[in-house]
């Protein structure tokens, strides 16, 4: 049987009779996704390359249109499924803005811990597989470690590991169980003591530094011209992020630093991501400390399932909870572009309703797709060792990508 | 730069323009993309073309929407442009010659919804493959239907 590239590339022939065409993936060790980069090479530097994306693509759009809006939230899970957090709250803001509803002091603290949260463990996966991808297995086990330790705490909130499809258009799925916050600073003290160790294993490693200084480069404008945003652009010296710029939750109320890096290389975006865990670290323990009482949710029957006593004692809310689960919550019409800093960058949701039950249509703007149409250009002019650093530090989650 | 600001001077391109949830939105006529991009990255700080999507309504004429998305680094703000194309000629001009990331966009609108960018000479579908039939994301394609590109086994 005969295997080809679902797509062809441009890169059939090489320009010089004397350079080589490598092909990389889609199914390769050193890229974490699925993924083909096809390379020309003169010795052992790329001259051009050619990047293939979407053997992920599972039709989140066609999907949306056909659910209910809360039936979607499950489909976010799966965009950058290593922050499924941030996916569930950003998609849930845009139908709860479209909706007119103003969300709960604890839900609006919560979710910006919780974001807060899950970025943490996003970077912490970025770093662990981008070093591990160079040969550094200690800093890896370490950081999986801890990244552990994260899963297995959002798995007693939520009930599952990775997808956690935690978030509801109006609130929260439940309360925080007892004890949670407890071990959530217990969680935070051997982080700090484990990322300690990352910065002792990796910031002044030589070979680290010899894989990473100076590879990769980029400036602002470059970053700007392709639609680089997040860790990516700021890593470029740009100080531009969402929660400072257009504060959504409560970020507003904390208090903050944006990181940035100094010529957009690979040490940069690593650097980036090292000191947003810190101030990721800081801002979850501000939001433990002003964290509200009060309901998670807004009772708000048209909106929310009501309680599950209610339903079977009135006949009201059992009406209620049948007309949201048969026909959805009917939004008003109208059209909304809402976007969060998510790990990777901007998550921008684009929602056109026509006044029904589903969307009509639901677009993401993800960030690692604006990344990956423009990863070529870091990639050429240096070493085919270097795609694998490059790669990694661009962090591109296949789900978010191919949707 | 505020939104007033920016109605006024592109004021002769645009048909309609409205407010969403804080967001200028501007209606323009399809011939008119280039003229307003180039304005809005050169003389308005507009240095990131953030999404590119179309809408499909098939009941309308023209069907088909197409719908930008632009920040500025400087100034942070958003704007939403948009266009009507007929399904005889889904036809709009390229940004690939001013943002680089026009590329990867136009692709994915070209394999979804059909629309064709007029100057983009590198139109391979992204997420399906080549040789898919239909376009995904027009609302007449089944969401049932299957055409994998490996046979199913048996």
């Amino acid at each position: 049987m005969e295997y080809r590239s679902p797509v062809r590339s441009f890169l059939e022939e090489t320009a010089d009779p004397n350079n080589v065409l490598v092909n990389l993936g889609p199914s390769h060790p050193a890229t974490h996704g699925t993924i083909q980069i096809i390379a020309e090479l003169d010795g052992e530097k790329v001259v051009r390359a050619d990047v293939h994306c979407g053997y992920l693509h599972r039709g989140f759009e066609k999907e949306a249109e056909h659910h209910t809006y809360h039936k979607v939230i499950p489909y976010t899970d799966r965009l950058n499924y290593c922050s499924a957090l941030n996916n569930n709250f950003a998609y849930a803001e845009t139908v709860e803005k479209l909706l007119g509803i103003e969300i709960t002091p604890r839900c609006k603290w919560l979710r910006t811990l919780l974001c807060e949260y899950n970025r943490l463990a996003d970077h912490i996966c970025c770093i662990a597989a981008t070093v591990m991808e160079m040969g550094a297995m200690t800093a890896f086990l370490y950081l999986m470690t801890i990244r552990d330790y994260i899963f297995e705490h959002l798995n007693w909130l939520t009930g599952a590991r990775l997808t956690y499809s935690y978030g509801r258009i109006g609130g929260l799925k439940n309360d925080l169980p007892d004890g949670w916050l407890e071990r959530l600073e217990e969680i935070l003290r051997i982080h700090e003591k484990y990322i300690d160790r990352i910065h002792g294993l990796l910031d002044r490693n030589r070979i680290f530094i010899d894989r990473t200084r100076g590879v990769g480069c980029m400036t602002p404008e470059h970053a700007l011209n392709w639609g680089f945003t997040g860790p990516m652009l700021r890593s470029t010296g740009i100080a531009k992020d969402l929660r400072k710029d257009s504060p959504y939750l409560a970020y507003p109320e904390l208090d903050f630093e944006v990181p940035v890096g100094i010529q957009g290389d690979n040490y940069d975006r690593y650097y980036v991501r090292m000191c947003e865990i810190d101030e990721s670290v800081s801002m979850i323990r501000q939001c433990v400390k002003n964290l509200p009482g009060g309901p998670v949710s807004i009772v708000d029957d048209r909106v929310i399932l009501p309680e599950k006593q209610r339903v079977y004692t009135n006949a009201e809310a059992i009406f209620h909870h049948f007309k949201l689960i048969i026909d959805g919550t009917k939004v008003p019409a109208g059209e909304i572009y809402n976007s969060h800093e998510c790990p990777n960058g901007e998550l921008g949701f684009y929602l056109v309703s026509d006044g029904s039950g589903r969307p009509y249509k639901l677009h993401v703007r993800g960030p690692s797709f604006l990344h990956i149409g423009g990863v070529h250009t870091l990639l050429e002019g240096y070493q085919i060792a270097d795609v694998v650093s490059t790669f990694g530090s661009v962090n591109m989650i296949g789900g978010e990508c191919d949707r | 730069m505020t939104y007033e600001t920016i109605a006024e001077q592109l004021k002769e391109l645009y048909d309609r323009s409205w407010d969403s949830f804080g967001m200028l939105v501007l209606e323009f006529p399809a011939e008119n993309i280039q003229a307003i991009a180039t304005r809005l990255k050169e003389k308005m700080g507009f240095d990131m073309f953030l999404d590119l999507t179309a809408v499909d309504y098939p009941e309308r004429d023209p069907r088909f929407e197409v719908v930008y998305h632009f920040y500025g680094s400087k100034h942070d703000l958003r704007l939403r442009l948009k266009t009507l194309v007929p399904e005889t000629d889904p036809t709009v001009a390229t940004l690939t010659g001013l943002y680089g990331s026009a590329r990867f966009m136009e692709r994915e609108a070209h394999e979804m919804y059909g629309i064709n960018f007029s100057g983009n000479d590198d139109l391979r579908p992204i997420l399906l493959y080549e040789g898919f039939e239909g376009y995904p994301l027009r609302k007449d394609y089944p969401i049932d239907m299957e055409q994998p590109i490996v046979e199913y086994r048996k």
